[in-house]
């Protein structure tokens, strides 16, 4: 049985208090009575409330959820299909795995003003739908490779052994592939999701008149210094996602478990 | 027959749909910045010339090549304010790199070492912060390292200083976010590297008489090497070209390529230069780009 060493433990310990205590510190404060941020003056929900009248602030968190969910679900459909065909052997296939690599790493600046370039000469009207887009295709090599990953561990026999007995491909698709990497499509879903509802750079690129999203809002009260009311924004985004990634992990737990027990039968 | 023409279309389906989707929104936005980087800037709207007009037939593809003008990149090299803007945004990325991995493998060692029934919760952990948005865990440095921020507090308190420091708008608080930022993505590639790790190689070094931190460098670190690599290029790449960091944790004195090309594009209106620092980013950052992607493949390949 391995149990922790002292010095193991110790860089644990600093590890994660580096990475929760600045996270901490924000949470506590969105709490603060006072207006001055760095004074404590107890402990209220003042910030909340200033929250709810403020209706700019609901309306950039409603686009940007809008954004979010539409997006990942475009770009888990696409990101599926992707790594489906980066299963297969096709002409071309060196340039499509390209494509779907080099985005995960790309510097935001250059695919935002890329991509508005693309929507000007388009003569594209800018806004809600464009940033829909330019999510989509930024997010779409995160679910590839998410599920690309389950893709080329689960057994393949099962799916041949279907098409063998006549299944016809989509059916098969749809009864016997689907069912077996679910977990990785959903996990790459939430991924997007969460990269959506984060996005500030790509954003601010492609964004037109109407159409401003929670990062691009905090962003433009952030510059002019620290406020209260935004610790309270972000201390909810941050439960949101941390009561989201609870319930995946519960979901993706018992599915684990009854994949399990299903495998000994 | 019919079964095999009908797999094939689904198939080809399959590979069709993201590939076009890819081609019209990642290659030919490409295509679009680099004839844009050739382009004069014209006072107009969109402030450059057009792009090709194929209605206008051989003379408008006569006329699209003669429009074009390497002025944008004269500019760029005329001017030691972007070569600047360039070399900072390297050292930035490098020393960066530098540090996140020396704090990141002790890490990721002793989860690595972790036992098995924590290990899972404490990989969670480290991934969470993750899922958390970037702008909310640069703005949380905010907080803490403005004047009277809770760092100062902190330090003048501890009698460390005698009045409070800036840090804001400073290189350090970029390195600091910087490092906060990216911590995740160097902790797991090395993770991945160290967890493979077979453990009779270090009994045998330690029946050898060899001492722990001779095994260590002598052997644990040459065999995470993959993960080293990975880990790094995962960070170096995005960093030279962030933006958000560096323009709410550092001053605007010492700008990376980031914040000049948002400058020429959002501040100047210059669209014609912005894509030729576009362009030239790309070209700096390809070796890596390639370098990763090599990585990657290989490692898909070792695992199917």
């Amino acid at each position: 049985m391995k149990r922790f060493s002292t010095i193991n433990l110790a860089a644990l310990a600093l590890g994660l208090a580096f990475l929760y205590l600045p996270i901490a510190i924000l949470v506590i404060y969105s709490f603060n009575d006072s207006r001055l941020v760095t004074v404590w003056g107890g402990a209220s929900l003042r910030w909340y409330r200033a929250l709810f009248n403020d209706s700019a602030m609901l309306e950039a968190a409603s686009v940007s959820l809008r954004v979010a969910f539409l997006s990942a679900s475009a770009a888990t459909v696409l990101g599926t299909l992707a790594a489906l065909a980066l299963t297969q052997r096709f002409r071309g296939k060196l340039m499509f795995s390209g494509m779907i690599y080099a985005p995960l790493v790309m510097p935001e600046v250059i695919t935002g003003l890329s991509l508005l370039l693309l929507f000007v000469a388009l003569e594209f009207q800018r806004g809600f739908w464009t940033i829909v887009v330019t999510h989509t295709t930024l997010t779409l090599c995160f679910v590839a490779v998410v599920v690309q990953s389950r893709l080329i561990t689960f057994d393949r026999s099962l799916q041949e052994a279907a098409m063998d007995l006549g299944c016809p491909p989509l059916r098969t698709f749809l009864v016997i592939t689907l069912p077996l990497i679910w977990p990785a499509v959903a996990s790459g879903w939430m991924l997007a999701f969460a990269l959506s509802l984060d996005d500030l750079v790509l954003a601010s690129f492609v964004t037109g008149p109407g159409a401003t999203t929670l990062p691009l809002r905090i962003y433009s009260e952030v510059r002019l210094g620290v406020k209260p009311e935004i610790n309270a924004v972000c201390t909810i985004m941050i439960a949101v996602v941390a009561v989201g990634l609870i319930a995946a992990s519960l979901l993706t737990k018992r599915s684990a478990a009854g994949a399990q027990l299903g495998g000994r039968v | 027959m019919t079964m095999e023409r009908s797999r094939d279309w689904v198939m080809r389906a399959a590979i069709l749909v993201p590939y076009l989707w890819l081609l019209a929104l990642f290659l030919l936005p490409f295509l679009i910045v680099l004839k844009i980087s050739f382009s004069q800037t014209v006072i107009a709207q969109p402030p450059y010339t057009p792009l090709l007009d194929l209605s206008a037939g051989w003379e408008g593809l006569k006329n699209f090549f003669a429009a074009l003008s390497l002025e944008n990149y004269a500019t760029l090299f005329s001017d030691s304010l972007y070569a600047w803007s360039y070399l900072k945004s390297l050292q930035v990325a490098a020393i960066s790199t530098a540090i996140l991995l020396l704090i990141a493998y002790p890490v990721a060692y002793a989860l690595a070492r972790a036992p098995r029934r924590w290990q899972g919760l404490l990989v969670l952990l480290v991934v969470l912060p993750f899922w958390t948005s970037f702008l909310i865990r640069v703005y949380a440095w905010v907080n803490i390292l403005q004047h009277d921020g809770l760092l100062n507090k902190a330090l003048v308190a501890l009698r460390i200083v005698d009045a409070p420091v800036t840090w804001l708008a400073t290189d350090t608080a970029v390195y600091i976010g910087i490092v906060y930022s990216y911590f995740p993505f160097m902790v797991l590639p090395l993770f991945a590297a160290l967890e493979k790790l077979d453990n009779t190689l270090l009994e045998a070094a330690a029946d050898l008489g060899s001492p722990p931190w001779r095994t260590f460098f002598q052997v644990t670190v040459p065999l995470s090497l993959p993960g080293i690599a990975a880990g790094s290029l995962l960070c170096f790449i995005p960093i030279v070209g962030e933006f958000v960091i560096p323009d709410l944790l550092g001053s605007s004195s010492t700008a990376m390529i980031g914040q000049t090309l948002w400058t020429e594009f959002f501040g100047n209106r210059d669209w014609p230069v912005a894509s030729a620092l576009a362009v030239v980013l790309l070209c700096i950052l390809v070796p890596p780009i390639l370098i990763y992607r090599q990585r990657e493949a290989r490692r898909f390949e070792a695992t199917r």
